[in-house]
């Protein structure tokens, strides 16, 4: 079910992200201000977008299931999750390591959208404790899905609150360049973000379909053990365990 | 903000594409322990059809084969 | 909906369980802010902070507590059972929160005016309550849902906290930013509209939230 296009979205994924690294630092011209440091911004912007993205993504899927009942749009909710999380590690690390090559410090409190992406990431750091905390799968699935909405409408309301608390006190830090971006540096950014979006695709589809694959080999695995009683029913879990 | 010189900003940037690497190939390499798994589940399943297909042809010999799972 | 209001109110009242508990850690916690600060009063940014993030501790106290009585006593079953709209528990369960973060208040403002608080706060005292009640009603709605969902856990003391705080930091930028300039020393009393429209928002956006979605906890 899940496969589908899974081999060309990957091939698109290595084209896109592949030509977006060679974009980056063979033609992308250095910023006057920040010199090669804003290179960066290339890998520590597109992770970020994609990942707010996943996260709202993992709510419109847990709006589906909520609606429809369909346990493929809970396994969907939660690998889109999964892997933002992942991608949001990413985009803070990076985004760490920008601000201590471009101001000094490992973490600087003046760049709203940075502080705004450490609260979402430490909202959705909950969901797998959340979800693993309830055993009943039904629930388990029902319970991730409110929280999957509300933490995604949450999202936009976040950066709107901390942008209006930090923006009257400070000036933007890491912006990507002084002005505006000359045409070579948008065209790799966009590159770029298109690559990480297809990854992010990609690796979501992969997981999907490596779960879809083990649940249908434990049902099989049950379905041929009854006549030995030899099947051991799986532990608790946060993820989802059947379709 | 001063711009810092190729030799201090290299390291970073450099810094910041390996954490990108390093999260996709820890990423390969959890997938890559469940395609393990799954590979050895599906041992187990074609052990138990074995299994099922002996006890069933011992069993009876003029039963029907039956469709094996797909 | 009335019912349930009324009946957690008098258990309250009768038992006392959670809001002495909640207006005693803050007292505690002001205590404390006192030792760890080193200083002997505050003002203006500092004692918004220490006031919301205080209040928002015991808030969060209080959610954990929530729901737990339903979901053991089979509360929650009897509510199902009756010919009444699902969302009308979350109404309920939210007026008898804000109902107990009032209560709480109004006992730990007078407190931590006493203990901490550097001016008086009688100036600026309408403006003061108009951010405390838009904010309690943003801590009353997501606390609710919060609650809803972490009685379902079975870590519910671990969950509640880290699923509360993040969601409800736009909250105290907003309620603290709003009210530092009242918190100072000859205070004219204007607070800075913007903060009001966020608390509203917040509000708003929640509110909605919950409403449709909290059908969907209930269900079993």
């Amino acid at each position: 079910m899940f496969a589908r296009g899974l081999k060309s979205l990957s091939i698109a994924s290595v084209v896109l992200i592949v030509g977006a690294f060679a974009l980056v630092f063979f033609y992308a011209p250095n910023d006057a201000d920040q010199g090669f440091v804003q290179k960066i911004f290339y890998l520590h912007v597109p992770l970020a977008i994609v990942a707010l993205c996943g996260f709202v993504a993992g709510g419109v899927f847990g709006i589906q299931f909520l609606r429809t009942g369909d346990r493929s749009h809970d396994l969907r909710s939660y690998v889109a999750i999964h892997i933002s999380l992942i991608l949001a590690v990413g985009a803070l690390i990076t985004g760490s390591i920008w601000a201590k090559a471009s101001w000094g410090h490992w973490w600087v409190w003046d760049e709203p959208t940075l502080v705004s992406f450490l609260i979402v990431f430490l909202l959705y750091a909950c969901y797998q404790p959340l979800r693993f905390a309830i055993e009943d799968p039904g629930r388990q699935a029902r319970t991730a899905a409110v929280f999957s909405i509300t933490a995604g409408a949450f999202v936009p309301l976040n950066f709107l609150a901390v942008r209006l608390a930090e923006s009257f006190t400070h000036p933007r830090v890491l912006s990507a360049t002084g002005g505006s971006m000359p045409g070579e540096m948008r065209l790799t950014f966009l590159v770029s973000l298109a690559g990480m979006a297809v990854m992010f695709v990609t690796l979501w589809k992969y997981e999907l379909t490596s779960k879809q694959a083990s649940m249908r080999l434990r049902a099989l695995k049950r379905r041929l053990a009854d006549e030995d009683d030899r099947w051991v029913p799986a532990g608790r879990s946060a993820a989802p365990q059947e379709l | 903000m001063p711009a810092l010189p190729l030799d201090d900003a290299g390291p970073y940037v450099a810094a910041a594409y390996l954490v990108f690497l390093a999260l996709i190939l820890i990423y390969v390499a959890i997938m890559a322990s469940k395609l393990v798994r799954i590979a050895r589940d599906l041992d187990e399943v074609a052990e138990l059809i074995e299994r099922r297909d002996e006890t069933r042809s011992g069993a009876a010999d003029e039963s029907a084969e039956q469709p094996v799972p797909r | 909906m009335a019912a349930v209001v009324r009946k957690d109110v008098l258990v309250e009242l009768r038992t006392g369980e959670m809001v002495p508990a909640m207006l005693l850690f803050s007292v505690s916690t002001f205590v404390l802010f006192h030792f760890a600060l080193d200083r002997r009063s505050v003002e203006g940014d500092l004692a918004a902070g220490v006031l919301w993030v205080t209040l928002l501790f015991a808030a969060v106290l209080g959610i954990v507590r929530l729901f737990v009585a339903e979901r053991e006593q089979g509360g929650f079953d009897g509510f199902l059972l009756a010919p009444v709209d699902r969302t009308a528990l979350f109404v309920a369960k939210a007026t008898v929160l804000f109902c107990f973060l009032a209560a709480v208040e109004l006992a730990a403002i007078p407190a931590f005016a006493i203990l901490l608080l550097g001016p008086s706060p009688w100036d600026a005292l309408p403006e003061l309550l108009v951010v405390l009640v838009l904010a309690d009603l943003g801590v009353a709605v997501v606390g609710t849902l919060v609650g809803a969902l972490g009685v379902q856990t079975r870590t519910r003391e671990l969950i509640v906290p880290i699923l509360a705080l993040p969601l409800m930091i736009p909250l105290v930028i907003a309620a603290a930013r709003a009210t530092s300039p009242l918190l100072v020393e000859g205070a004219t009393g204007g607070i800075e509209g913007r903060w009001l429209l966020v608390l509203g928002l917040y509000d708003l956006v929640f509110g909605l939230l919950a409403f449709a979605v909290f059908d969907f906890l209930l269900e079993d």
